[in-house]
């Protein structure tokens, strides 16, 4: 099952790299992270979705819980959350198709954000499935590049993973 | 207030923290602090002859005693040497401080000379690690970092200090930090008291109740309390090889050592028991055997400080997350207040049966041999020590025969590297452990392959007399890899013969040492107590042994815990 792993740890050199060695030390995996300072300079917050049985991902969580430099972990997938990822996507659109790459845009509520006579690139934001979905639907362009963030979460709701 | 430089913190530090001994050795990165040292006496830096066995004599330090083992080392090969006595230290839990030089802050990432990101290379094999970025921090960094390698579940923590962190010129303001907060670590203070009570209830009403006991048990200084649960329920009791003297082996309720290479009949009491009760074990791999057969009928207790031993790989059913001693009162605490317990029969049934496991195999061994069974030379060594020394060991067959056979009846006396199994550990950490034990007789159990790993050491113990006693159980083999040869490969001995032995006895002439040499059963005795009179000396005791014997019992691969081979030729 996936989940959404968030931490808070502290934002010292060398507190990214103990979560990122400890996946690879005790054979688990990452489907995707991100991490940046929060509101408080002395934090920072860790997002990262994983696949695994329940047994391996109390593991985790106990693994990381372990690391000197995690504050406070929460699995978001254990409640009810909100997750978000940004994407960027960069196509070469000619012609007809520029009408059309439009349109896709809008019905996936995404944004224009570049534009040469030759070139689109748009943001689209949403759950992973979402991005997923946009990518489809651009089936025939031709895509240059696809950027993203990996997934962010909060708890919904009066919960939340602060000091 | 008092103005030190960072080489003169560290040396003050020390003091301050009450360390005595640091092993070492120097280097470019390092001058400061060792010019720092130099000019004070409070603390003595013992000079090995290679950094992996200064973390070696730290980590013996800390297993005799349960208090951080201090390593100092220059950056680059001196601290990329350290790194397998730091995996040691950390598969065993065991408390210990490495110092490490490194490059000026500004050559970082530059390739410098003897530069190495230790950080990197030690982060997977330790519990924490710290890079210091100001002088100023030193004293702060080193009092968290003893802090963490000693509370909770101890481990390793490396200090990395660039070399301008030291300069004897910039000078500081020194405050020894009285105390430590860390907000992202607070080591588990108290089991939960219901889950206590609900094991406590469990072990009243158990009816065939195995009590096994880890490292955990010693390091959580909980060897009297867990001896006095033992005895009041009288249950049986198994050690892993950890926690080997943290139940006294000399009492009748010790059942032995249990898994690989553990006795018939705690394999057996452990695969048939209806309640386990671990505590301060991880059930390691080399005690469960195939985990998907591991005890069939029992429900498993599990007290641990470390909450990620907990069901990683077998399911606890009732966890309890806490210090063993805190956790041992409160259960000794229901056990006192409990109503008369209703399982006596059952108790008594189930010590018959382990009174009858333990006739089937109970260590025996062939006796009427003309050659010197390893298992009688440890026998031996233990009649000459009064069974009250310290013995630390190497790795391979002379450490299992040390474990079966040496009967430890306290804690913190069986020294050897257990998780990781680092041939080469046994001298330095005899060394370790006799630098702070003078008056104690201090064995070193070995093997000619496991000595020549770290034989130069035998210089540091010339020039600090430390009279270790070295007994080298020579079968000329690497007699465990030998072992499994024989057993799974169709004896075909690939790289296990050991050409081209040193004439030891020269080789302690060289080093201005003892030897004893024992050939014959007959002498096994004799030459053993010969050896161990000579008090003050360094004395290499080598004795040849059959090359030939196998341990046993060992555990049938992919089994359960009661799959065992018992000899050559039998089998469970």
């Amino acid at each position: 099952m996936r989940h959404i792993i968030s931490v808070l740890m502290e934002n010292e050199p060398g507190a990214l790299s103990r979560v990122v060695g400890l996946f690879s030390q005790r054979n688990f995996n990452i489907e995707s992270l991100n991490v940046a300072p929060t509101d408080d300079p002395t934090l920072s917050r860790l997002t990262l979705t994983t696949f695994g049985s329940d047994q391996v991902v109390e593991q985790i969580t106990k693994q990381l819980n372990k690391l000197i430099d995690v504050v406070k972990l929460v699995d978001l997938t254990e409640g009810q959350h909100i997750e978000r990822e940004l994407m960027l996507v960069k196509v070469r659109a000619s012609g007809a198709q520029r009408a059309e790459v439009k349109r896709t845009v809008d019905i996936f509520r995404g944004n224009i954000i570049d534009m040469t006579p030759s070139i689109y690139t748009m943001q689209i934001v949403g759950e992973s499935d979402k991005l997923d979905g946009f990518l489809q639907a651009l089936g025939g362009m031709h895509i240059l590049e696809v950027v993203r963030t990996g997934v962010s979460g909060v708890a919904r709701g009066e919960k939340t993973l602060s000091l | 207030m008092e103005l030190l430089s960072g080489g003169e913190m560290i040396a003050r530090f020390l003091k301050d923290e009450g360390v005595e001994y640091i092993y070492g050795y120097p280097g470019g990165a390092a001058l400061h602090i060792y010019d720092a040292l130099h000019r004070q006496s409070d603390v003595k830096h013992v000079l090995v002859r290679h950094e992996q066995a200064a973390t070696h004599m730290a980590d013996g330090y800390a297993r005799a005693t349960g208090k951080p083992g201090v390593v100092l080392v220059t950056s680059g090969p001196g601290a990329t040497n350290t790194v397998t006595g730091i995996a040691t230290a950390f598969m065993d839990s065991i408390p210990m401080v490495v110092i490490c030089g490194q490059v000026m802050s500004y050559l970082i990432g530059e390739d410098a000379f003897q530069e190495t990101d230790m950080i990197g290379v030690s982060r997977p094999i330790v519990k924490h690690s710290f890079s210091v970025k100001h002088p100023s921090e030193i004293p702060g960094v080193l009092k968290k970092a003893f802090y963490i390698a000693s509370s909770g579940r101890p481990g390793p923590v490396v200090v990395d200090i660039p070399k301008d962190m030291t300069m004897p010129n910039e000078k500081f303001e020194y405050n020894y930090p009285e105390s430590v907060s860390l907000r992202s670590y607070t080591p588990p203070a108290k089991g939960h008291s219901g889950q206590i009570k609900k094991a406590v209830d469990l072990l009243l009403a158990a009816k065939r109740p195995m009590i096994y006991a880890g490292g955990g048990v010693i390091m959580g200084g909980g060897s009297e309390l867990l001896t006095k649960l033992a005895q009041q329920l009288e249950y049986p009791v198994t050690n892993t090889l950890m926690g080997l003297g943290g139940y006294p082996a000399t009492d009748d309720q010790f059942v032995g050592m249990l898994g690989m290479h553990g006795s018939y009949e705690a394999n057996q009491a452990m695969h048939h028991s209806d309640l386990i009760l671990a505590i301060g074990a991880r059930f390691d791999d080399r005690v469960t055997n195939d985990p998907d057969k591991f005890c069939p009928s029992a429900k498993i207790i599990h007290v641990d400080i470390d909450p990620a031993s907990i069901s990683k790989t077998i399911r606890a059913d009732v966890p309890i997350v806490g210090p063993v001693i805190q956790v041992l009162e409160e259960m000794l605490s229901l056990i006192d207040d409990a109503p008369a317990r209703s399982n006596q029969d059952s108790i008594k049934n189930w010590w018959k049966q382990i009174n009858e496991w333990r006739q089937v195999h109970g260590g025996r061994y062939d006796t009427s041999s003309d050659k010197i069974k390893p298992q009688a030379a440890v026998e031996a060594c233990w009649r000459a020590t009064n069974g009250d020394a310290f013995v630390a060991s190497d790795v391979g067959q002379h450490q299992m025969f040390t474990a079966q056979y040496y009967k430890f009846a306290k804690p913190y006396r069986w020294i050897n590297s257990g998780g990781l199994g680092t041939m080469g550990f046994g001298l330095p950490a005899a060394m370790g452990v006799k630098m702070n034990f003078p008056e104690e007789t201090v064995v070193c159990v070995t093997g000619e392959g496991s000595i020549q790993m770290n034989i130069q050491e035998l210089s540091t113990c010339l020039q600090y007399g430390l009279p270790v006693k070295i007994l080298c159980l020579n079968n000329g083999y690497l007699g465990m890899v030998r072992q499994w040869q024989d057993m799974n490969y169709e004896g075909r001995h690939s790289n296990s013969y050991l050409d081209s032995l040193p004439e030891f006895k020269t080789l302690m002439d060289a080093y201005r040492h003892k030897y004893v040499e024992i050939r014959t059963k007959d002498e096994l005795d004799s030459k053993m107590e010969e050896a161990f009179a000579m008090k003050d000396q360094l004395v290499f005791i080598n004795c040849y042994v059959d090359p030939e014997e196998h341990v046993y019992p060992m555990q049938v691969p992919r089994g359960s815990m009661r799959d065992m081979f018992l000899s050559k030729t039998e089998r469970t």
